[in-house]
């Protein structure tokens, strides 16, 4: 049962936005839609988009937070909130006024976050997000239903390219200065005034490595310059691509962003004067969500505790450039200090036997090696960064990989097998440079299947 | 200020359209497709014989995966504690090895997880599995027991079919004389009553109480029972593999069995040196290693059978897996013993599981069973999960000999 109705609501976030226009938070017009849990395990399944091509691991997705639910192993989010212009969230009809009055403040935080920080900016159109969506599922809808091309072969695609989703590079904070496109030399003509007469020109071809600089956008150099996919296959990929790229500022800012969602919902909550019962229970809600989470980290209460100590130490105003200018890595870097990192007991842990022991904790000698390694772990760091070094590897068109190696060890299964889908995708021999127990070691994975040998 | 919208909840959005109906179903068809590929493994774990086939089993799934580039477990990483967090102190458990990825931070790295699966799927896929000839699995999966009644004895209840119309006139003739209405006329061929003529004579219908029914008894004869005895090496050598194999082969021949018998009663002996009659579950798990003695399991049929199975009253069906292994001392007192399991059984087999053309190096009781000339005796060699059937069928084929003898 729920103790209360929509009019409750649409009065109570009147008072929310007039706290939000007060404060300064500057938001898209925001849209809320209540909806039960089977609603809100749907929208989950397609991150809460409206609209969204077909594809099974989305019923994996389902199948799978459902049992959670019913097993009661995880609850449902409070929210559902998606970056888009108006922004759009989901508030779950069985939840208590409080948490929908805490929800809606929440939200306000995120949308105004949306809004500002850089990474969303530059890499999406908010305004556009579910005309996108929309557009991408009607052509991706389009190819199943074509006879020529149909479901199975949209599948394939879409398994191999899911793979290779998140190998994109990350946003980029200041507009890349992009170097003048180098001229190809032109190959050396060897001059011959009887060419009339004489054999066809021998060429010497320019010893030039492709692509010129490396990239780290797999999917999308594969759309580009593999040499005989057909449009509705570089299309599927080019989708993949635009939708990990919607999703990438989400995971580079995801201690900023709850972090200040966080805040914000606590600022205006604490600013309203609120009937008692639901101030109970906002303290309550409140700590359950900020609260520390002993042996791993909570992005909502690392992100909490540090947008207080900025606006405490550099003054309320300095928080707004920040949201506007960093992500989580510059984040920490900047405003985690070794006080902060002891207030939070931060640690550094190591794989020792079948156990994992704490090898550094934040004391006078250790704290910059403990951030050093919390913010490799965040971010765009909780993906490891592959590069394509060559895509003419033996003069064969086999693709070459690197791995920037930070002292994380790829995972060997699961490297094999998305080989495999790279494979199937590029269609030639593809290989990948790694560190195995510290030696240069390179995968590869051809017709004839998987391949790992040391590099010597 | 900034604008918002409310949009109410409507149930009936949520009923109209189910969208991610379409990807569970394809996620569903995969994970089929996963437990085609382990279907040995399955066979090999669960107890499919003598279950019920709505019974809804869990099984562990690795099928369906999604793989990306992920880091493995030889890093650490960074946590926060309660406080006085020490170096050297234990803050968790390593995932085990390289199977399952560590994701820092929000999601579980475990992408395992059990499904639902009704043992009747899980046959369809072993039947698919073993190749078995379509006509023959409708057979085995249509149990049609043969059923025999007689009538014994009346009753005031019952459907309209079994209406005994003759003591149903006699009871309304009878209540008729009681109420003194005139004797009805025996004449067969008595005119019809015309129409003036009905309203002059009164009618007299019939009534509930006149109805009687004819009842009638399930029969049970003496050879609708059956007894399906499953004898089974347990020592050490038993692996899955051959597990799923011997467990497969005593599956079908109990759906055999079932389809000729109105009652089945399944034992389950194992034995190593010794035996036990046990549960099909503990009957598929692994004994301890040491030595076998086949007599041992043999003997103990005998025992139950004497005790509980009366081959007077009883089909006895007894038939045993194995790898091969027998203490050398042993061999003539199995033999003594299956000669008198011969005896009393309608059939008695004898299956070898041998994957893998290991039969070539390792001993066999077949050459011994050879001595054995009896009509209802029957072995096989199974080497692999494609003899299962003919080795079946050859099985049942020396039934039907021994039957017609």
């Amino acid at each position: 049962m729920t103790n209360w109705t929509v009019a409750d609501l649409e009065d109570w976030d009147a008072r929310i936005r007039e706290r939000v226009g007060a404060f300064g938070l500057d938001c898209f017009r925001q849209e809320f839609e209540l909806c039960d849990y089977q609603a809100m395990l749907g929208y989950m399944a397609y991150h809460g988009m409206p609209s969204h091509y077909p594809h099974w691991s989305y019923g994996k997705a389902y199948e799978k937070t459902r049992t959670l639910y019913d097993y009661g192993v995880t609850g449902l989010p409070y929210e559902l909130v998606i970056n888009s212009d108006p922004c759009l969230a989901y508030l779950m009809t069985d939840n208590s006024l409080c948490l929908q009055i805490l929800t809606i403040a929440h939200v306000y935080g995120h949308n105004d976050f949306f809004k500002n920080n850089f990474t969303f900016a530059s890499a999406t159109n908010a305004g556009e997000t579910i005309g996108s969506f929309k557009a991408r599922a009607d052509r991706v809808r389009r190819y199943i239903e074509d006879p020529s091309i149909g479901d199975e072969r949209v599948e394939q695609v879409f398994d191999a390219a899911h793979a290779l989703a998140f190998c994109i590079s990350t946003a980029d904070a200041v507009a890349k200065h992009i170097a003048p496109r180098r001229e190809r030399p032109e190959p050396a003509v060897v001059a011959d005034p009887f060419a009339d007469l004489h054999k066809p020109l021998e060429i010497e071809e320019p010893q030039e490595s492709f692509p010129e600089e490396p990239t780290a956008d797999i999917l999308a150099f594969i759309r580009d310059h593999h040499p005989q996919m057909e449009v509705w296959e570089r299309d599927l990929l080019d989708i993949v691509d635009a939708e990990a790229r919607y999703f990438l500022p989400q995971i580079e800012t995801k201690i900023m962003n709850e972090g200040w969602a966080s805040y914000w919902h606590h600022r205006i909550l604490e600013s309203l004067p609120l009937p008692h019962d639901v101030q109970l229970e906002f303290m309550v809600r409140h700590n359950q969500v900020v609260c520390p989470h002993p042996g791993s980290l909570n992005p909502y209460h690392l992100g909490f505790v540090l947008w207080h100590k900025i606006a405490e130490r550099h003054g309320e105003d300095a928080i707004w450039a920040v949201r506007e200018t960093d992500r989580d890595a510059s984040f920490l870097r900047r405003f985690l200090d070794a006080e902060t990192m002891r207030e939070l007991d931060l640690f550094s842990y190591e794989p020792r036997g079948d156990k994992l022991v704490v090898s550094e904790v934040s004391d006078e000698d250790h704290w910059e090696d403990v951030k050093r390694k919390l913010i490799a772990q965040v971010g765009g760091g909780t993906n490891p960064v592959i590069r394509i070094t060559d895509a003419d590897f033996n003069r064969r068109r086999e693709l070459y990989l690197c791995h920037d190696h930070d002292g994380r060890d790829l995972h060997l299964g699961y490297a094999e097998r998305t080989l495999q889908h790279l494979h199937a995708l590029w269609g030639r021999r593809v290989l990948l440079e790694t560190r195995v127990n510290g030696k240069v070691t390179r995968l590869a994975y051809d017709e004839d299947g998987f391949d790992a040998r040391l590099v010597v | 200020m900034v604008e918002s919208i409310f949009r109410p909840f409507a149930s009936s959005d949520a009923l109209k359209s189910d969208r991610t109906a379409r990807d569970r179903l394809r996620h569903r068809q995969k994970l089929k497709a996963a437990i085609r590929e382990n279907i040995a493994d399955i066979i090999a774990e669960e107890s499919i014989i003598g279950r019920d086939r709505d019974k809804v089993i869990k099984i562990p799934i690795r099928g369906v995966k999604e793989y990306r580039f992920v880091f493995g477990d030889n890093h650490g990483g960074v946590g926060g504690g309660a406080g006085d967090t020490q170096p050297g102190q234990v803050v968790g458990e390593r995932k085990s090895g390289q199977s399952e990825p560590g994701r820092a931070g929000d999601e579980p790295g475990l992408d395992y997880y059990e499904t639902d699966v009704t043992l009747e799927e899980l046959i369809d896929v072993m039947f698919e599995d073993l190749e078995l000839p379509d006509l023959e699995r409708r057979i085995l999966k249509d149990v049609i027991a043969e059923r025999t009644v007689k009538r014994r004895g009346y009753r005031r209840a019952g459907v309209r079919v079994h209406l005994d119309r003759k003591r149903t006139a006699k009871a309304r003739v009878r209540r008729m004389k009681s109420r003194g209405i005139g004797e009805p006329s025996l004449e067969p061929h008595e005119p019809l009553p015309d129409a003036e003529d009905a309203s002059e004579k009164p009618r007299f219908p019939f009534i509930n109480d006149d109805l009687t029914y004819k009842k009638l008894v399930e029969d049970t004869k003496p050879e609708s029972n059956a007894v399906v005895i499953c004898i089974m090496d347990t020592s050490g050598s038993m692996d899955s593999l051959k597990k799923y194999l011997a467990r497969s082969f005593f599956f079908l021949l109990y759906q055999f069995i079932r389809t000729r018998y109105e009652r089945v009663e399944l034992v389950f002996i194992a034995h190593h040196s010794q035996a036990q009659e046990v549960s099909e579950e503990n009957f598929f798990y692994k004994g301890e290693s040491g030595g076998t003695m086949i007599s041992s399991g043999y003997n103990k049929a005998l025992e139950i059978i004497n005790d509980r199975f009366h081959p007077a009253h009883w089909n006895v069906y007894a038939f045993h897996c194995s790898d091969g292994d027998n203490f050398e001392s042993d061999n003539q007192a199995t033999l003594r013993a299956a000669e008198e399991l011969c005896d009393l059984c309608n059939l008695f087999g004898y299956g070898e599981i041998k994957p893998m053309g290991s039969h070539f190096y390792e001993s066999s009781m077949l050459e011994l069973f050879q001595k054995l000339e009896r009509p209802n005796y029957q072995s096989v060699l199974i080497e692999g999960k494609a003899d299962i059937w003919p080795s079946f069928r050859a099985f049942l084929s020396s039934e039907r000999r021994a039957n017609a003898e």
